[in-house]
C-alpha cells in the first residue's frame, strides 16, 4: 500500500493518467455519451407517463379495467418478440464489428421482423380493445394505458425505420466510422426500448392483470 | 374550406386596432430588416457565415438576438398590463377588454420564460462553456444548429399567433380543465403548446450536447476540479434540462392527446385528473428556475473573481452548492401548490425542503461577498450588475423562504406578493446575470467594448425601475390583490400600481439606454477595440483573440490549475518572459457548415402551424419535410473542412500582438 503511494507520488502530474485530464475523449466516446444522455432523458419522459398510468390506473369510470382487456397470452408473445430482437441485434454489433456485410444484413433483418411482429401484435392487441369499446376516449385509464403502451409503440416504429435507414447507409457507403457510430447509437436505443418494455409490462400487464 | 382545417380569414382579429396596430409594426419591421438585408446585399453572407453556421460562437450570439428580440416583445406585453391596472379601477374599465388582458399575461409570461430568458442563457453559455473548456467546438455542432432553429420555429409561431388567430388565455401555466377543449376551444392554447413542444425539443438538444460537451471534451489537464465556475454551473443546468424538460413534452403531449383526441388526462369527465398536470408542470417547472438561475450564479462568480483581481473564495463550496442546489431543485415542486389540499405532512415536507435549498445559495452569496472583500474592485458595468443581482436577489430569496411557510402561502398564494417574489428572483437574479454576461464577454465576440457611461445608465435605470415596479406589488399582495385582474374595485390599491406605472416607465430607460448603449458602442467601436485580454480575465476565453477565430485555438491549451489563464500570466511575470514562442502548426478540421438547422426549423413551423389549425395534409408534408433533411444530413458525404496550417500561422502572426502571454 505504502509503495504504491510512493510511486505514484514519484510519477510526476504530466505523466499520471488521469482520465479527466486525458484532454477531449475520442469521437466514438463523445458521440455514444452524447447518445446514452438522449436516453436517459427519453427513459424521464417515459417516467412521466408511468406516473400518470399509475395515477389513473383505476380511473376507469365505469368503464373495462385491465384485468378484464389484458391478454396475458398474447404480451407473452410480444415481449418474447422484443427480447429476441434485441439478441439478434446484438449479433448484429458484433458483425458490424469485424465488419462482415452479410451477417450484419442477416442480423438486422432478423431484428427488423422480430420488431414488426411486436409491433403487429401490439396493434392487434389495440384493435381488439377498440373493437369492444374499450377505446381511449372512454376513461382516463385507457388515455393513459394507449398513451403509455402507443408511446413505447411509436419507439420502436422509429427504430424500424432507423433500422432500415441505416442498411441502406451500409450499402451506400460501407462501414465507415459515421455509419459505425450510428449503428452503435442504434443498438442502444434497440436495448433501451428492452428496458421500458421490461417495466412497461411489469407495470402494466402483471400488476394490471393482477388487480 | 377543410383544405385549409380551421383556417380563414375570421382568423386575422381586424376589429381589434391594438392588435393589427401591433401586427403591422411587426410586420413592417420584418418586411424593413428584409428589404434592407437584400438592398444591401448580405444575404449570402449571412446565410453563409451565421445561419448555416454550426460554429458555438455563432450560435450563441444569434441565440442572444433573439433573446433580446423577445425581451423588447415581452416588456412591450409588461408595459400594457402596468398601464392596464394603473387606470381599471372602480367604473372605469381601462382600454384592454377581459379576453385581450389574458391573451397578455399569458405571453408575457411565455415570451420572457422560454424565448427571453432561456435563449440568453443558453446563448451565453453556447459562446463561452467552449472557450472556457480550451476546446475548439460543441461535442455535436450541427445538433446545435438544429437546437438553435428549433427555439427560432418557437418564436415565430408564437408571433404568428399575434396576427393570426389568437395566444392562450389560460396564462403561461396553462392549468387544465381551464386549457382543455372545453372551456379554451380556440386555437390559443394550441399555439401555446406546439410553440413549446418545438422549442422544448431543441432545448432538450442543447441539454444533451452541453452535458456530453462539458463532460468529455475538456483541454488536457482540466480535471473537474480545474473547470471555470461558470462551467460548472452550465453542467447542472443542463443536466436539469436534460432531466426536467423531458417531463414537461410529455405533459403537454398528454394535454394535446385531450385536446385533439378527447383523451381524459386532466379532463372534468371521464376520470381525469387535472391536479396530475399542475404537479407534472413543476415537476418541470421548479428545476426550469435553477436551469435559468445557476448559469445567471455562474456568469456572477466569474464577474465578482476577474473584477476583484481575487481567485473566487471557496471555489470548492461553490461547486457543492451549485451541485446541492442541482439536486435539491427536484423536491421542492410541491410548493407552488400548497394549496392544493395535500395533507399536513406532504406540505410541511415540501416546506422544509424549499427552506434547505435556500442554504447552498446563501453559501454562494457569503462566497462572492468573500472574493470581494479585500480585493481590487474594478467598476465596471458587469461589476454593478452583480453588486445590484446581490442585494435584490437576497431580498428576494427571502420573501421566497416566507412563501416556503404552508400557512403563510395560504394567505399569499397567487396573490400580488408571489408575482412580486418571482419578478425579483427572475430579473434580480437572472435579467442582472445575463446583462452582466453580455457587457463581460461581449468584447470577447465582437473584439470592441460596450460603451460605459451608457452601460452604467441602464443599470441605475433597471435597478430604481425594478424597485419601483415590484416592492409596491408585495404591499399589494399583502393588501389581498391578486394576480391577472384586468379590473378591481379597491379604489386603495391605485396608488400602489400608478408607482408600480412608473416603475416600469423607468425600467423602459433601462432598455433605452441599453438599445442605445449598442448603436453608440458599434459606431464608436475603432475607439472601443479591444485585444483578448480586456479585463485582465483568469479563464481560457481570454488567452485567444477577440473574436476568436473558428477554431478558437491553434493549439489546446494546456491546463493546470483553476484560472488557468491567470496562473499563466503570474508564471509569464515570474519568469520576466514575452517570448512569442515559435509554433508547431498542423492542420485543423472544423465541421462543415450544414443549412440541416434552417431547413429543419423551416420545416418545424409548418408542422407546428399545420397542426394548431389542423390542417393535416400540411402537417404531414411538415414532418415528411423533417424526415428528409434528416436523412439528407445522414448521407452528406463530407462532414469536416481542413484549415490549412498556413492560415492557422497567418491569423496567429497578425493576432500576436494582442494575446499578451
Amino acid at each position: 500500500m505504502n509503495v504504491n503511494v510512493a510511486l505514484i507520488d514519484d510519477v510526476s502530474p504530466e505523466t499520471r493518467p488521469i482520465a479527466s485530464e486525458a484532454g477531449p475523449a475520442p469521437k466514438r466516446v463523445v458521440v455514444a455519451y452524447g447518445f446514452w444522455i438522449f436516453l436517459l432523458s427519453d427513459i424521464v419522459m417515459f417516467a412521466a407517463l408511468f406516473a400518470a398510468y399509475a395515477v389513473l390506473a383505476h380511473a376507469t369510470a365505469g368503464g373495462p379495467s385491465g384485468a378484464r382487456l389484458f391478454n396475458q397470452v398474447s404480451v407473452a408473445i410480444e415481449t418474447a418478440c422484443l427480447l429476441a430482437s434485441s439478441y439478434t441485434c446484438g449479433l448484429m454489433s458484433l458483425a458490424v464489428g469485424s465488419q462482415r456485410r452479410f451477417r450484419t444484413y442477416l442480423a438486422a433483418a432478423a431484428t427488423f421482423v422480430l420488431g414488426a411482429a411486436f409491433l403487429t401484435l401490439e396493434l392487434r392487441e389495440f384493435a381488439g380493445m377498440i373493437a369492444v369499446g374499450a377505446i381511449p376516449q372512454r376513461s382516463a385509464f385507457l388515455s393513459a394505458f394507449f398513451t403509455l403502451v402507443g408511446c413505447h409503440g411509436l419507439h420502436v416504429t422509429v427504430g424500424l425505420i432507423w433500422l432500415a435507414v441505416m442498411m441502406l447507409q451500409i450499402a451506400v457507403k460501407g462501414f465507415r466510422a459515421t455509419v459505425e457510430r450510428r449503428l452503435l447509437c442504434f443498438s442502444l436505443f434497440w436495448h433501451a426500448l428492452d428496458i421500458i418494455w421490461v417495466w412497461l409490462f411489469t407495470v402494466v400487464y402483471l400488476m394490471g392483470g393482477l388487480s | 374550406m377543410t383544405l385549409l382545417g380551421k383556417l380563414s380569414w375570421s382568423a386575422i382579429p381586424f376589429d381589434q386596432p391594438i392588435v393589427m396596430g401591433a401586427t403591422a409594426m411587426m410586420v413592417l419591421v420584418i418586411a424593413f430588416v428584409l428589404g434592407w438585408v437584400t438592398i444591401k446585399g448580405y444575404v449570402p453572407y449571412l446565410w453563409r457565415e451565421w445561419i448555416t453556421s454550426v460554429d458555438h460562437k455563432r450560435i450563441g450570439v444569434m441565440y442572444i438576438i433573439l433573446a433580446l428580440i423577445m425581451l423588447l416583445r415581452g416588456f412591450a406585453d409588461a408595459i400594457m398590463m402596468r398601464a392596464q391596472q394603473a387606470i381599471a379601477v372602480g367604473g372605469a374599465q381601462g382600454y384592454l377588454p377581459p379576453e385581450h388582458f389574458d391573451q397578455i399575461f399569458s405571453a408575457h409570461g411565455t415570451i420572457m420564460i422560454f424565448f427571453m430568458a432561456m435563449p440568453f442563457v443558453i446563448g451565453l453559455m453556447n459562446f463561452v462553456v467552449p472557450l472556457q473548456l480550451g476546446v475548439r467546438d460543441m461535442a455535436f455542432p450541427t445538433l446545435n444548429s438544429v437546437a438553435l432553429g428549433l427555439t427560432a420555429s418557437g418564436i415565430l409561431l408564437t408571433n404568428i399567433s399575434l396576427a393570426v388567430g389568437e395566444f392562450a388565455k389560460a396564462g403561461w401555466v396553462a392549468y387544465p380543465p381551464l386549457s382543455e377543449l372545453q372551456f379554451s376551444p380556440g386555437v390559443g392554447v394550441d399555439y401555446y403548446l406546439w410553440a413549446l413542444q418545438i422549442s422544448g425539443v431543441g432545448t432538450l438538444m442543447t441539454g444533451i450536447n452541453f452535458v456530453a460537451t462539458i463532460l468529455k471534451t475538456r483541454a488536457p489537464g482540466m480535471s473537474y476540479m480545474r473547470m471555470p465556475v461558470f462551467c460548472w454551473t452550465a453542467l447542472a443546468s443542463n443536466l436539469l434540462i436534460v432531466a426536467a424538460f423531458p417531463v414537461l413534452t410529455a405533459t403537454f403531449a398528454m394535454l394535446l392527446l385531450d385536446r385533439y383526441l378527447g383523451f381524459h388526462f386532466f379532463t372534468i369527465d371521464g376520470q381525469g385528473n387535472a391536479m396530475m398536470y399542475v404537479n407534472l408542470f413543476w415537476v418541470w417547472g421548479h428545476p426550469e428556475v435553477y436551469i435559468l438561475i445557476l448559469p445567471a450564479f455562474g456568469v456572477f462568480s466569474e464577474v465578482v473573481s476577474t473584477f476583484s483581481g481575487k481567485p473566487l473564495f471557496g471555489y470548492r463550496s461553490m461547486v457543492a452548492a451549485t451541485m446541492v442546489i442541482c439536486v435539491l431543485s427536484f423536491v421542492v415542486w410541491l410548493h407552488h401548490f400548497f394549496t392544493m389540499g395535500a395533507s399536513a405532512n406532504v406540505n410541511g415536507f415540501f416546506g422544509i425542503m424549499t427552506m434547505i435549498i435556500a442554504v447552498p445559495t446563501g453559501v454562494k452569496v457569503f462566497n462572492w461577498l468573500f472574493t470581494m472583500y479585500g480585493g481590487r474592485i474594478r467598476f465596471t458595468v458587469p461589476i454593478l450588475w452583480s453588486l445590484g443581482f446581490m442585494v435584490t436577489f437576497v431580498i428576494g430569496g427571502m420573501t421566497g423562504v416566507l412563501m416556503a411557510v404552508p400557512p403563510a402561502d395560504f394567505q399569499l398564494h397567487n396573490s400580488l406578493f408571489l408575482v412580486a417574489h418571482f419578478h425579483n428572483v427572475i430579473i434580480g437574479g437572472v435579467v442582472f446575470g445575463v446583462l452582466a454576461g453580455y457587457n463581460y464577454w461581449f468584447p470577447k465576440a465582437f473584439g470592441f467594448k460596450l460603451d460605459e457611461r451608457w452601460g452604467v445608465a441602464s443599470f441605475w435605470c433597471w435597478l430604481i425601475g425594478f424597485y419601483l415596479a415590484f416592492m409596491p406589488l408585495y404591499v399589494l399582495g399583502l393588501m389581498g390583490m391578486t394576480r391577472r385582474m384586468q379590473h378591481y374595485d379597491v379604489v386603495s390599491w391605485q396608488p400602489w400600481l400608478l408607482a408600480a406605472a412608473a416603475g416600469v416607465a423607468v425600467i423602459l430607460a433601462g432598455i433605452v439606454c441599453q438599445v442605445i448603449q449598442l448603436v453608440v458602442s458599434v459606431r464608436n467601436r475603432e475607439l472601443l477595440r479591444v485585444t483578448a485580454d480586456p479585463w485582465n480575465g483568469r479563464t481560457l476565453e481570454w488567452t485567444t483573440a477577440s473574436p476568436p477565430p473558428a477554431w478558437n485555438f491553434a493549439a489546446l491549451p494546456q491546463v493546470a490549475d483553476v484560472d488557468a489563464y491567470w496562473l499563466k500570466k503570474q508564471r509569464a511575470l515570474a519568469r520576466q518572459v514575452q517570448s512569442p514562442q515559435e509554433r508547431e502548426y498542423t492542420p485543423i478540421e472544423i465541421p462543415k457548415n450544414s443549412a440541416t438547422g434552417f431547413v429543419t426549423a423551416f420545416f418545424a413551423v409548418i408542422t407546428g402551424f399545420a397542426l394548431i389549425w389542423h390542417i393535416w395534409w400540411m402537417a404531414g408534408l411538415g414532418v415528411l419535410g423533417i424526415f428528409l433533411t434528416i436523412l439528407a444530413f445522414a448521407f452528406r458525404e463530407e462532414e469536416e473542412v481542413k484549415i490549412p496550417v498556413e492560415e492557422i500561422a497567418e491569423f496567429d502572426r497578425t493576432h500576436q500582438a494582442e494575446v499578451a502571454v
